[in-house]
């Protein structure tokens, strides 16, 4: 960065590992995170925080649990989808059938049923692996939002076949339901999302993290090595799965308000291994960044005629949209392979030198 | 728990064994859509084989092919004219392809040319509407969708066209493979790129011509499709249908794709038929997934994929 680290000594073990090595990135990680808890939710208006920061938080945090499968364990799955609507049916199971639970307890108790299913439809990874491994959790795509929208159990035998976020208070404020405020929502989801990218973090640096890189980079040798791919990579899918679990609990109750399975389909599983590639494989920085890109490029897409002043039919517009998507998505994966992440990387050691590059 | 043996295990058999006419028109219908999937898979094998690329946009350049011919027809040219001018806007396509896509990403990992063809799916997706519009359009080939009876089963002339045009096809490419010059340079890329470079054969010509090759099979694929159920572009979503086929074939076989595709369209519509309304029926949507997996976890390279060997 343009600060430098001069005279920043590691003496410690502790310190030599911190996450945030250097003095100045602690200060400005703190302060982003001071700035996202108070500033935001005073300066941004509703428009700001439904439509583009409550999505961004939970999206980030479904692109997390994938990076955790697809950019550290090397399991490419697309079932993200079909995960975060276990997550969010049972969300919506545990706060119907628990009406006094804590909400946070609910979203944590669907992360473990997603995790659950996930390691059920992960077994397959064991004998299979690369493509034949991302078409087979297509499986569990289509299975379980065919198997939400057939058990009418699922949605508590609602004619309508959607399920609502139940109004529900924590400390004494409504967190979900039509009455919550959207800066409550997105505090909520703000601080599990912190949550859990603390504990991602220091998931992929610790044994877990490595064993998942071993089986990634070379699966038989790191089973000779003694990494017992089993536990790895059904832990993986674990935890992957919870966090996309959570992270459709939260889609349901802090974004949308009530749904259908028809928002978990393919499209939000393409939609979340986007985020993960174009932000960076292996890289907790880089779920954020994608999920921001991703988020941030429709609405940019839909609002740039009005800027320029340019009246276009809706059906123009989807089509324009679509087209720039794509072409987005390929100029991006020729420029950096390696994503969003890299390219942060790339910019912060140019600045460090800079402006004196040798 | 003995009546739900009975009504999995015992009834559906027992159903099949009351009404065999019903049985075979089953059988055929599921063989015939199993064909359709198989000129998708055929598609993807290709493509796969030759350069290695998963391509999720061959489903969308299906569509594509489809769109543009009944663009041309509907803007009055003659079929054979839309025919030859579709042909050339595919291959087009695939020098675009291949210069502007693959040519940059050489030697990337091919997660991340898979993610450049999803890349390219929603590109054409959008270019698809924007040229031709979003209504579903009838494709006209002369075909009649209609029936005729053969021993007392209803055969339909669309699907027994179908079924002709694609054993031709397969036909023609086992030819082209096995004993043309460029079938053999294919062949040998699909073996190994930098063997074929290196004894001179031009790898980026050579992906055009696969590509080409897969257009042309998406236009044959778009025609059958679009004459059966109209040009739309739900036609895109097949290209997922078209998956579990791949995996139950081998992504990188011919016959494969071609059985693959026979094994799952019968398959499903069977368990559609007979056990679907055991669970509240629409399992067609899953069940081929369900029946690929099941398979990968006894055979994970496919029915006729290259054995997998691995190394440290």
């Amino acid at each position: 960065m343009i600060y430098r680290e001069a005279g920043q000594f590691k003496s410690t073990y502790a310190s030599d590992q911190a996450v945030f090595p250097i003095l100045q990135d602690r200060v400005i990680a703190g302060l982003v995170l001071v700035a996202a808890v108070i500033a935001v939710p005073l300066v941004a208006n509703e428009y700001w925080l439904q439509a583009v920061l409550i999505p961004f938080l939970i999206y980030a945090l479904a692109a997390l649990g994938l990076n955790l499968l697809t950019g550290y364990a090397g399991q490419v799955s697309l079932g993200t989808g079909g995960f975060m609507a276990v997550g969010a049916y049972a969300a919506f199971k545990i706060t119907s059938a628990f009406p006094g639970l804590n909400i946070v307890v609910a979203f944590l108790l669907a992360g473990l049923a997603a995790a659950l299913v996930g390691v059920l439809f992960g077994i397959p990874s064991l004998r299979i692996k690369g493509f034949y491994l991302a078409v087979a959790t297509l499986a569990a795509q289509f299975f379980l939002i065919w198997l939400f929208n057939k058990v009418a159990w699922f949605t508590n035998y609602a004619s309508s076949g959607t399920i609502t976020a139940p109004p529900r208070r924590m400390l004494g404020i409504m967190v979900t339901g039509p009455e919550a405020t959207a800066p409550v929502r997105y505090l909520v989801a703000l601080g599990l999302v912190a949550l859990f990218a603390v504990i991602a973090k220091n998931l992929v640096r610790g044994r877990v993290g490595r064993s998942w890189m071993a089986i990634r980079d070379r699966d038989i040798a790191a089973e000779i090595i003694g990494v017992r791919p089993l536990r790895t990579k059904l832990l993986a899918f674990a935890i992957s799965s919870f966090f996309c679990g959570v992270a459709g609990a939260e889609y349901v109750f802090l974004y949308l308000g009530s749904a259908e399975t028809l928002a978990f389909d393919i499209n939000v599983s393409f939609l979340v291994l986007f985020m993960v590639i174009i932000g960076g494989l292996g890289s907790v920085l880089g779920s954020f960044l994608g999920a921001a890109f991703i988020v941030m490029v429709p609405i940019l897409l839909t609002n740039a005629p009005h800027l320029l002043g340019l009246a276009m039919p809706v059906a123009l517009q989807k089509q324009i949209e679509l087209m720039v998507f794509g072409g987005l998505i390929v100029a991006f994966l020729i420029v950096e392979p390696h994503g969003l992440a890299r390219l942060w990387q790339v910019a912060k050691d140019k600045l460090r030198l800079w402006p004196f590059p040798y | 728990m003995l009546d739900l043996l009975h009504a999995v295990l015992v009834a559906p058999f027992k159903d099949m064994a009351g009404s065999p006419t019903f049985l075979v028109e089953v059988l055929i219908g599921g063989l015939a859509a199993g064909l359709m999937y198989s000129l998708v898979a055929l598609g993807f094998v290709l493509i796969y084989k030759a350069s290695g690329v998963f391509n999720f946009a061959q489903g969308v350049m299906v569509l594509f092919a489809a769109l543009t011919l009944v663009g041309l027809i509907e803007r009055g040219a003659p079929l054979v004219v839309a025919l030859a001018l579709t042909t050339a806007v595919m291959v087009a396509l695939a020098f675009a392809i291949e210069r502007v896509v693959l040519r940059p990403l050489v030697n990337q990992e091919q997660i991340i040319l898979f993610m450049a063809t999803i890349g390219l799916n929603f590109f054409l997706e959008g270019f698809g509407e924007f040229a031709w519009g979003s209504d579903v359009k009838k494709l006209d080939v002369g075909i009649p969708d209609t029936s005729f009876m053969v021993w007392g089963v209803q055969v339909n002339r669309l699907e027994l066209t179908a079924a002709i045009t694609a054993a031709v096809l397969v036909a023609i490419m086992a030819v082209f493979f096995q004993r043309t010059r460029v079938g053999r340079a294919l062949r040998a890329v699909a073996d190994d790129h930098e063997a074929a470079l290196s004894i001179g054969i031009p790898l980026n010509t050579i992906w055009i011509v696969v590509w080409s090759v897969a257009g042309l099979v998406a236009i044959v694929a778009g025609i059958m499709w679009g004459a059966k159920s109209g040009v739309q572009f739900s036609l895109s979503l097949i290209a997922l249908k078209a998956l579990p086929v791949l995996i139950l074939g081998g992504f990188t076989s011919v016959p494969g794709a071609i059985v693959g595709g026979l094994i799952i369209g019968t398959g499903e519509k069977l368990a559609e038929v007979y056990w679907g309304p055991l669970v509240g029926g629409a399992i067609e949507n899953w069940f081929a997934y369900m029946l690929a997996l099941a398979f990968l976890l006894v055979r994970p390279q496919g029915l006729f994929g290259e054995k997998i060997i691995e190394r440290v």
